[in-house]
């Protein structure tokens, strides 16, 4: 049986309606970028991720797109670099461990200007300098997202093929355990954000023996159709400012809660997010003066949210499912206006998927109210 | 096209007189033909006659070239189709999603022996394996000449590199993959046929393989695969003159001439995807 007969005999992607569907958070991923536009996915089972390459390869060929099972993330990620040269909307992912395989290619991939879909679903949050800093070689930037939920997943998934497509860069969207796996009731409905650039860039051979065959490359844009060869330092200069233009005008994203008076601001990303933000409720019904910033883009960073916490707050504490990473990106943005300190750590179950049983809204309190108590 | 005939010079004899030029005809596809590899590179002609068979098969405008990084890389700049440049090692695997996203192109990539057989031999593994309808060319001169010559894994027994200044040896360093027959092995692949450069028959003969392997994946036949046999007198520590004896008397007796495997009568057999 084919894969286009098996998925023929489900519920199709292009069922979906605005009607929400329960759904487990995988499969509304794979909807949602189905639903945007994306006809290319390539990967390889790694758990969290697993699902979402089951949903892509159930989904996928009845919609005329394409799911190629790889032999491994390096081709994973090469297929998904071949057919965004086409202008294809494409997408690949992994966990941190396989995107760790990526690297190389992603880096390339972003100097070829070539727009992207990746997704992390990550175990815990150890992989937050690999998202934002790139584990890749050279001067480079992805955008990325990070949902707190499957519900803001499956807007984030169909938002990043816009900026992919906006900026003609990677973007990258960070899930985890808990996104790919919690069933949720959520519409995976196509969302419109506006025109799409147009793709005139994008290979397709028909320029051939015309005199101006078209080049994508991480090296250069033009041929220049000489014995000499490309100017590297022409093109990764222009390269460069291009990716400055997008780190200042994709807007950076926050939500923030209980910032009025605060003395203390807790900051927080992802599923993580979402028991800070319990607790510092809870607190604050008791009266204590906390607040909390939840940055949705890890790049931009939301500085100026933080920034202007700082004028009034007398300190910040960071949670994160890690050693403290994120961490760094707070201190550059506070810039010493208050103190700083990490409050989270490692977490995960025996398993290492980033099933954290520190995420608990009574343990989170307990280290928030000991902050509280120690800069008084 | 225009041909015009060339004066054919017995490559096994020394020429009696200094060369003067006779004709400097270019292939339509190649829009300057003057490069700065080495003197007795065979990888000029290696991609000049890939391009005269995407020419005369009319195909131009369908092509999508996916390019390795070598010294051949230099041609990503001057030929008239369009060029997606990969990573190291990487080319089948762009090569497949493009032509899964336009199953009506042309997808050819072009990868040395160091790029292929080392680097990302899963790739080039994978692709034809799954059958993919995309054409495989690999440029073997046995060593890394990019970087100066170094041993590749396709380096034959007994051939000095500079990592391997005494020769390769089994003991030491194990021995040469002889990538077509691998290749011709799987499944997936519909024709795969070794060719050379060093003489003017080997480049009729070659050439005939080249257009044939882009008429298998015309056909959809599954994947297609033509490695190409080329001098590299720098990399090999000869002189220029000498290479093409080199190659016969040296790599040709381990990465033999031939087609190698033809399914192109084959109706049944088909490639991956759409």
């Amino acid at each position: 049986m084919s894969v286009a007969q098996v998925a023929s005999s489900g519920s199709s992607a292009s069922e979906s309606a605005a009607e929400p569907e329960f759904l487990e958070g995988s499969e509304a991923i794979a909807r949602a970028m189905i639903s945007a536009g994306c006809r290319f996915f390539a990967g390889y089972p790694m758990t969290p991720f697993t699902e979402v390459l089951e949903a892509m390869a159930k989904h996928l060929p009845a919609q005329g797109g394409s799911c190629v099972n790889a032999e491994s993330e390096l081709e994973a990620v090469g297929m998904a670099w071949g057919a965004a040269a086409t202008g294809t909307p494409a997408a690949t992912g992994s966990t941190g461990q396989g995107l760790s395989l990526m690297q190389e290619s992603l880096a390339e991939i972003t100097y070829a200007r070539l727009p992207l879909v990746v997704l992390n679903m990550a175990r815990a949050q150890g992989d937050y300098f690999q998202a934002t800093r790139g584990g890749g070689h050279g001067d480079y930037r992805h955008i990325v997202l990070a949902p707190k939920d499957v519900t803001e997943a499956v807007y984030l998934v169909q938002e990043a093929f816009h900026l992919a497509a906006i900026w003609r860069n990677p973007v990258l969207v960070m899930g985890d355990y808990y996104i790919a796996h919690t069933w949720q009731s959520v519409s995976t409905a196509r969302i419109d954000f506006g025109p799409e650039p147009d793709r005139s860039w994008a290979l397709d051979g028909a320029t051939g023996g015309t005199g101006k065959a078209k080049l994508i490359s991480p090296i250069a844009d033009t041929k220049r159709g000489d014995d000499v060869g490309y100017d590297l330092a022409e093109f990764y200069g222009r390269r460069g400012a291009e990716l400055d233009v997008m780190g200042r005008e994709v807007q950076p994203r926050a939500e923030t809660g209980f910032l009025e008076g605060a003395d203390l601001v807790v900051v927080a990303y992802g599923t993580v997010a979402q028991y800070v933000r319990e607790a510092v409720a809870n607190l604050r019904a008791d009266g204590a003066k906390v607040g909390y910033i939840r940055p949705i883009t890890l790049y931009p960073f939301p500085t100026e949210v933080l920034r202007n916490a700082a004028s009034s707050a007398k300190a910040f504490a960071v949670y994160e499912n890690n050693r403290g990473q994120m961490i760094e990106d707070v201190m550059l943005s506070v810039m010493e206006r208050a103190d700083v300190r990490f409050i989270g750590g490692l977490s995960v179950d025996s398993s290492g998927f980033g099933i954290a049983p520190d995420l608990d809204v009574t343990s989170v309190r307990a280290r928030i109210q000991t902050t509280l108590e120690e800069i008084s | 096209m225009t041909t015009r005939s060339l004066p054919i010079i017995e490559s096994t004899s020394a020429p009696t007189q200094a060369a003067k030029l006779v004709d400097d005809f270019t292939p339509g596809l190649i829009n300057q033909g003057a490069h700065h590899l080495c003197p007795g590179c065979g990888e000029p002609i290696a991609m000049r006659l890939i391009m005269e068979a995407v020419e005369e098969l009319e195909l131009a405008q369908k092509t999508i070239a996916i390019f390795g990084i070598g010294c051949y890389t230099a041609y990503s700049n001057n030929l008239d189709v369009e060029v997606l440049q990969a990573l190291h090692g990487r080319a089948p695997s762009l090569a497949t999603g493009v032509k899964r996203s336009l199953p009506d192109s042309l997808v050819l990539t072009v990868q040395g022996d160091g790029d292929m057989v080392n680097e990302g031999l899963q790739e080039v593994l994978h692709t034809m394996a799954r059958g993919e309808s995309v054409t495989c060319f690999l440029l073997n001169n046995g060593v890394f000449g990019e970087t100066g010559g170094h041993m590749t894994a396709a380096t034959v027994l007994g051939q000095r590199t500079k990592n391997s200044l005494e020769g390769r040896t089994a003991q030491e360093h194990g021995y040469p993959i002889v990538i077509s027959d691998l290749i011709a092995r799987l499944d997936g692949a519909a024709y795969v046929a070794r060719g050379a450069v060093n003489t003017h028959t080997n480049v009729a003969r070659t050439k005939k393989m080249v257009k044939e392997a882009l008429a298998v994946q015309t056909a959809g036949l599954g994947g297609s695969f033509v490695e190409i046999l080329t001098m590299c007198p720098t990399g090999w520590f000869v002189d220029t003159l000498d290479a093409p004896d080199y190659l016969n008397d040296n790599i040709e007796p381990i990465h033999r001439f031939g087609v190698v495997l033809d399914r192109s009568d084959d109706s049944r057999h088909h490639g991956a995807g759409r």
